[in-house]
């Protein structure tokens, strides 16, 4: 097995945060994992991508010609990226504030209010985590316990309130993706308001 | 772990305990993981030095004085660091410089690119000499060879070069942290202050060319010795191979993920990566040789390791040559078509 995720998006979205919270929680799942972020002199507000690789064998290439998964968090990124997910693979995108949708036939979207979900519940800087919620619902690469502690462990966070903040996100995007899931659909599921 | 850091944490496990350097992308996190880590441990100094150049005398002069010392930076600046470079080597002094490669000439930009080969290699500075280089492709390999890099540097007492690129530092992978082998080395030169014994005096500088040339031809010889002894490389699906590729550091990553693929399409092909740059694994890649004779060498540069594919090949079978300098890495699709392009225009050789 070997399965190569993108995840791309404007610098302070906390598009590193998700693919290093990935690796290190598949890291802790007994995995092989490759993290490597996209590197260039880059500004915030600018756009960041990394990719994270997970097998369970050595990993040859932490380079990702055909990601199996992308999560898309701009608009930009969705452009430039779409055309490289493998066919059959999953886009996940922030559906808040992309309007625009994949051109893509061949991929399953996965429409994932992010910021909505992570406003609503007064914490807008954790869509990224309601991101990895949905994310690891549909993939299953490490179990939602294995994740938050990586997460906690990441963070170096000493403060309880922050970390309830990211379960409590994680928990709406697992459970949103969950009921798309269960009702049988993927794509143009509107957004909850 | 991320690979810069795994190079501080490696370095200090096996007794490093001074850094000097001067911040430059994309090895800063290695700077930064010093600047935190040396203040914890006994005896551990860190400097921000003034420039490249004050960094590498500075581990000169703590390497004479007996430390295990090490500098880093990126080409530019390890280009200023050469002079430095050139005076430990003639003074016979241990020292660890990391390079983690950019796209060049001049200041270029700051992605993975592989050429300072020649400037590693062929010793950088002036002068009759040269410089051990390890060239990682792993996060584990950056943990060993840094560790070796300080026992290889205390046994042969010269500098030794840890060449790899921006992909390496910043990529994070799991890494498991050998036990460091005590140090080794021959205390006699170190310059620990006048006691009761016999002065001691380090120098580069000697006039009578007599005595400079038994002095070149001590270090030829040493040279030599590293050359029959040192040599590392690891052969990946060598055996029955039909076209080796032949890569190191991200090169020899990309590679790999590109002969996986066409291994799963029936495709021989298998990966010679050289880990040891100087020396080079000649006489290994030799051996090769004797079972196929369809090679591609892969860089990302415009062509430098394949100088030293040609003299250890010294003429035989088919060279040919795939680079993307300037900081470009392709994908491991876009190099397995390059390398069944290859792989079929040989089977026109046979015809």
């Amino acid at each position: 097995m070997l399965v190569k995720t993108i995840f791309c998006g404007f610098g302070g979205q906390g598009v590193l945060m998700m693919g290093h919270s990935l690796a290190h929680g598949a890291m802790m799942e007994g995995y092989q994992v490759t993290y490597l972020p996209a590197y260039g002199a880059e500004v915030r507000g600018g756009t960041a991508n990394c990719t994270v690789a997970v097998g369970d064998e050595e990993i040859a290439s932490p380079i990702a010609s055909e990601p199996n998964y992308l999560v898309v968090m701009n608009t930009p990124s969705l452009y430039t990226f779409q055309n490289r997910v493998a066919p059959g693979g999953s886009l996940f995108l922030n559906s808040s504030i992309i309007e625009a949708r994949p051109s893509r036939k061949d991929v399953d979207v996965y429409e994932i209010p992010c910021i909505e979900i992570a406003e609503k519940m007064g914490n807008p800087r954790a869509a990224n985590v309601v991101m990895m919620g949905a994310f690891l619902k549909k993939t299953a690469l490490v179990s939602p316990e294995v994740y938050l502690k990586s997460l906690e462990t990441i963070m170096g966070s000493k403060k309880k309130m922050i970390a309830d903040a990211n379960r409590a996100a994680f928990a709406a995007g697992y459970e949103l993706l969950k009921e798309y899931m269960e009702n049988g659909c993927q794509a143009n599921l509107g957004t909850i308001r | 772990m991320q690979g810069n850091k795994v190079i501080g944490e490696a370095a200090i496990r096996t007794g490093c305990r001074f850094y000097a350097g001067y911040p430059i992308t994309p090895q800063n996190e290695l700077p930064e993981y010093m600047a935190e880590s040396m203040c914890q441990v006994k005896g551990g100094v860190f400097i921000q030095s003034e420039s490249e150049i004050a960094a590498i005398h500075m581990v000169a002069g703590a390497s004479a004085a007996g430390a295990r010392a090490m500098t880093s930076s990126s080409s530019p600046g390890i280009s200023l660091k050469q002079e430095g470079i050139s005076s430990m080597a003639a003074c016979e002094l241990p020292g660890v410089i990391v390079n983690m490669m950019r796209g060049g000439p001049g200041l270029g930009n700051i992605s993975p690119a592989q050429g300072d080969y020649f400037q590693a290699t062929r010793g950088g500075g002036h002068g009759d000499y040269r410089t051990i280089v390890l060239a990682p492709a792993s996060g584990q390999e950056l943990a060993d060879l840094t560790m070796d890099a300080f026992d290889l540097a205390d046994e042969y007492r010269m500098p030794v070069m840890i060449l790899a690129d921006g992909m390496m530092g910043q990529m994070m992978e799991p890494v498991v942290f050998k036990e460091p082998k005590p140090r080794q080395y021959r205390e006699r030169y170190v310059l620990k202050g006048a006691g009761a014994g016999k002065s001691r005096f380090i120098r580069g500088l000697i006039l009578d060319p007599r005595a400079m040339e038994e002095h070149n031809w001590k270090l030829a010889r040493k040279y030599e010795v590293i050359a029959q002894k040192e040599t590392r490389h690891e052969a990946f699906n060598t055996e029955d191979a039909q076209l080796i590729v032949t890569a190191y550091g991200t090169a020899a990553r990309i590679a790999k993920g590109a002969i996986k693929r066409l291994h799963d399409a029936g495709l021989k092909v298998g990966l010679f990566r050289p880990i040891t740059l100087w020396p080079f694994p000649s006489r290994e890649l030799q051996e090769i040789s004797e079972r196929t004779d369809n090679f591609l060498v892969f860089e990302l540069s415009t062509g430098q390791m394949i100088e030293d594919v040609h003299l250890a090949l010294c003429g035989r079978g088919y060279v040919n040559f795939y680079g993307r300098p300037g900081g470009v890495v392709p994908t491991p699709v876009e190099l397995a078509h390059v390398i069944a392009r290859q792989y079929s225009k040989k089977d026109r050789h046979h015809e």
